[in-house]
């Protein structure tokens, strides 16, 4: 895994959210006189792509408001206009307390991975210790490990536990950290000043209130930018409710939704204006997530790709 | 001092020590002894050698997996690098109002992984999915896309473009940290539109482009949530489809439909071997054609 760490070890020293450099007021490259016609051309495109990408969800979102026998005329505007679906989805499944448990398990998975990632990436970046560097590779290196691979035998410790069949492994195992969030807090760890922290030591805070009252306050940009990752990725698995729930009235919306469409898709009913409209509940919220935190998405991928 | 030092990372870093332990560590040998054994939860594991290894080879539907799977990587990821490619140029172009268009490449990406599924199952629908009336609207006849077993995979592969929505962020910020000096050097060589990009933008991106390469691949090699949602289903009805069967899916249902765990655990390793070298393939390639910005120079 040595090739992973390389560029990573000679960004180091740079702030993970570091500015876009374009909002210093250059303008973006290649920059030359367009022809008209060209940015016509270009703006065409963009719009046309643009489309391509945003129908779906409008197609979705219309077809939640179509009776049954309209779902599919791919018209824009309902002919008939009906909120019928959304009273029938809830009357269908026990929706209220799909919802109950996602939020529940989504709040428990986010809070545990960003506190615990944290710590974790605040033992690698402010401590020198013997061993460090190894052990920070092993935490790369897991990066790269397939979930096949521990997905078993995770499954039969839960199992030994008596927790199958109940929320807790669909959270609980991010009280560990995650390598991902580490690497990110890390980075964003070791572009602060060493010196706010000595400082700090010098006026008799012990370590602890080092971390906690100077050094999280300072990253709190990195702290959204993982709780908001987790947000997304706990709400929207599908892999851990389809291994541990077995009772509907445990699910989660994404485990829900796919029990809908067995049922209500091609597993006989062929209810499918009941199939997209649970498919428009389980996306609106984290369409709403990504406009709360719109920047703090696009600069954490953004960073994620240059410098890992 | 310096021991109370060591001791306080210590602290701090436990949670994942322990994390790494029981969750990494542990599961990771416990697989390999596994795929030894002949397991099905309720009764203890027993010693079964390399049987599992030989079954493997001789079952047909893992052959199977391994062309789908296959034939989607290298389907998709190319596919996926190359789309969202363009996008981040035509972003990169667009300057100033590449704002809103981002946020429009970036939604599908916010998308649950089931809801895709459906969209796919949805859209590309043979007789009245939006797809094929698009398509008919210009004249050409689609084909059935999510029962057709040869129009499987291409309805997945066209599915899975619509959330490269991330890949384009990433390459979009290594758009714009390229020095425009470069681009102007090129233009006093007379360089064209066409020179700049393939000889300027694309090697001073190549980090990202390598990046999004590595990403994309291992995850194309463990698809399963909209292939599963899609084709796989245990309803009133059972239904399934060998053409959408992935590597993945295969050996979910080894392990927790058949509670075959010594198998699954075999079909792991196997899994994790060909990642594994497909990505140190990928690494040796690409020190031919990544450049870092301060390497020799």
């Amino acid at each position: 895994m040595t090739a992973v760490g390389t560029p990573q070890e000679r960004a180091e020293l740079a702030p993970v959210l570091a500015p876009e450099r374009d909002r210093a007021g250059r303008a973006p490259a290649p920059r030359r006189v367009r022809s008209r016609v060209a940015t016509w051309l270009l703006y065409a495109v963009l719009a046309v792509v643009t489309v391509a990408f945003i129908y779906p969800f409008v197609w979705l979102v219309s077809a939640s408001f179509k009776p049954r026998s309209e779902v599919f005329d791919n018209k824009l505007i309902p002919d008939t206009f009906t909120l019928d679906n959304y009273v029938q989805v809830w009357r269908e499944a026990p929706m209220a307390m799909w919802l109950f448990n996602t939020v529940l398990v989504t709040v428990l998975a986010t809070v545990a991975v960003t506190v615990s990632s944290a710590m974790v990436a605040w033992g690698f970046s402010y401590f020198r210790f013997r061993g460090r560097g190894a052990l920070f590779g092993l935490v790369l290196a897991t990066m790269m490990l397939p979930g096949a691979v521990t997905m078993i035998p995770t499954y039969l410790i839960w199992d030994a536990l008596g927790q199958v069949g109940t929320l807790t492994p669909l959270w609980a195992g991010n009280l560990f950290g995650s390598a991902f969030y580490i690497f990110l807090l890390r980075q964003f760890f070791l572009g602060l000043p060493r010196e706010l922290f000595e400082a700090a030591r010098m006026d008799g805070a012990n370590q602890w209130q080092v971390f906690t009252r100077i050094a999280l306050p300072l990253t709190r940009p990195a702290l959204v930018v993982t709780a908001l990752f987790e947000f997304q990725a706990a709400w929207t698995d599908l892999m851990r409710p389809l291994i541990y729930l077995r009772d509907s009235n445990t699910f989660t919306i994404p485990r829900g939704l796919k029990a809908m469409l067995d049922q209500f898709g091609f597993g006989g009913e062929w209810h499918w204006e009941i199939v997209v409209t649970a498919s428009v509940i389980a996306t609106v919220p984290m369409i709403v997530l990504f406009f709360l935190g719109q920047r703090h998405f696009v600069e954490g991928i953004a960073t994620t790709g240059s410098k890992g | 001092m310096r021991r109370g030092e060591t001791r306080a990372a210590w602290l701090f870093i436990s949670p994942w020590v322990i994390g790494f332990l029981v969750f990494t560590a542990y599961p990771v040998f416990y697989t390999a002894y596994l795929s030894l054994t002949d397991y099905d939860v309720i009764n203890d594991p027993s010693f079964v050698g390399l049987e599992n290894f030989r079954t493997l080879l001789e079952d047909p539907k893992v052959a199977l997996a391994l062309r789908n799977t296959a034939v989607f990587v290298l389907l998709s990821v190319p596919a996926q690098l190359l789309v969202s490619l363009f996008l981040a140029l035509l972003l990169n172009w667009a300057g100033r109002a590449s704002g809103f268009f981002r946020t429009a490449f970036f939604l599908p990406k916010m998308t649950p992984p089931v809801a895709v599924g459906i969209l796919l199952l949805l859209l590309f629908n043979g007789q009245s999915g939006l797809i094929n009336r698009v398509l008919s609207s210009v004249g050409i006849e689609g084909p059935a896309w999510t029962t057709d077993p040869t129009w499987v995979k291409p309805g997945l592969v066209m599915m899975s473009l619509w959330t490269v929505g991330g890949s384009v962020v990433i390459l979009l910020a290594a758009l714009r940290s390229v020095p425009q000096e470069l681009y102007d050097a090129a233009r006093v060589d007379g360089a064209g539109w066409w020179r700049q990009t393939w000889n300027v933008t694309v090697p001073m991106i190549s980090g990202a482009l390598f990046f999004v390469f590595i990403v994309d691949t291992i995850h194309a090699f463990q698809s399963f949530t909209e292939a599963y949602t899609a084709y796989f289903g245990s309803g009133n009805t059972t239904y399934s489809n060998d053409a959408a069967l992935f590597y993945a899916i295969y050996l979910f249902q080894q392990a927790f439909q058949f509670l075959h765990m010594g198998y699954a655990s075999a079909l792991a390793w196997v899994l994790f071997v060909v990642i594994m070298l497909v990505t140190l393939v990928q690494f040796r390639v690409s020190k031919r054609f990544v450049f870092y910005e301060g390497e020799q120079r």
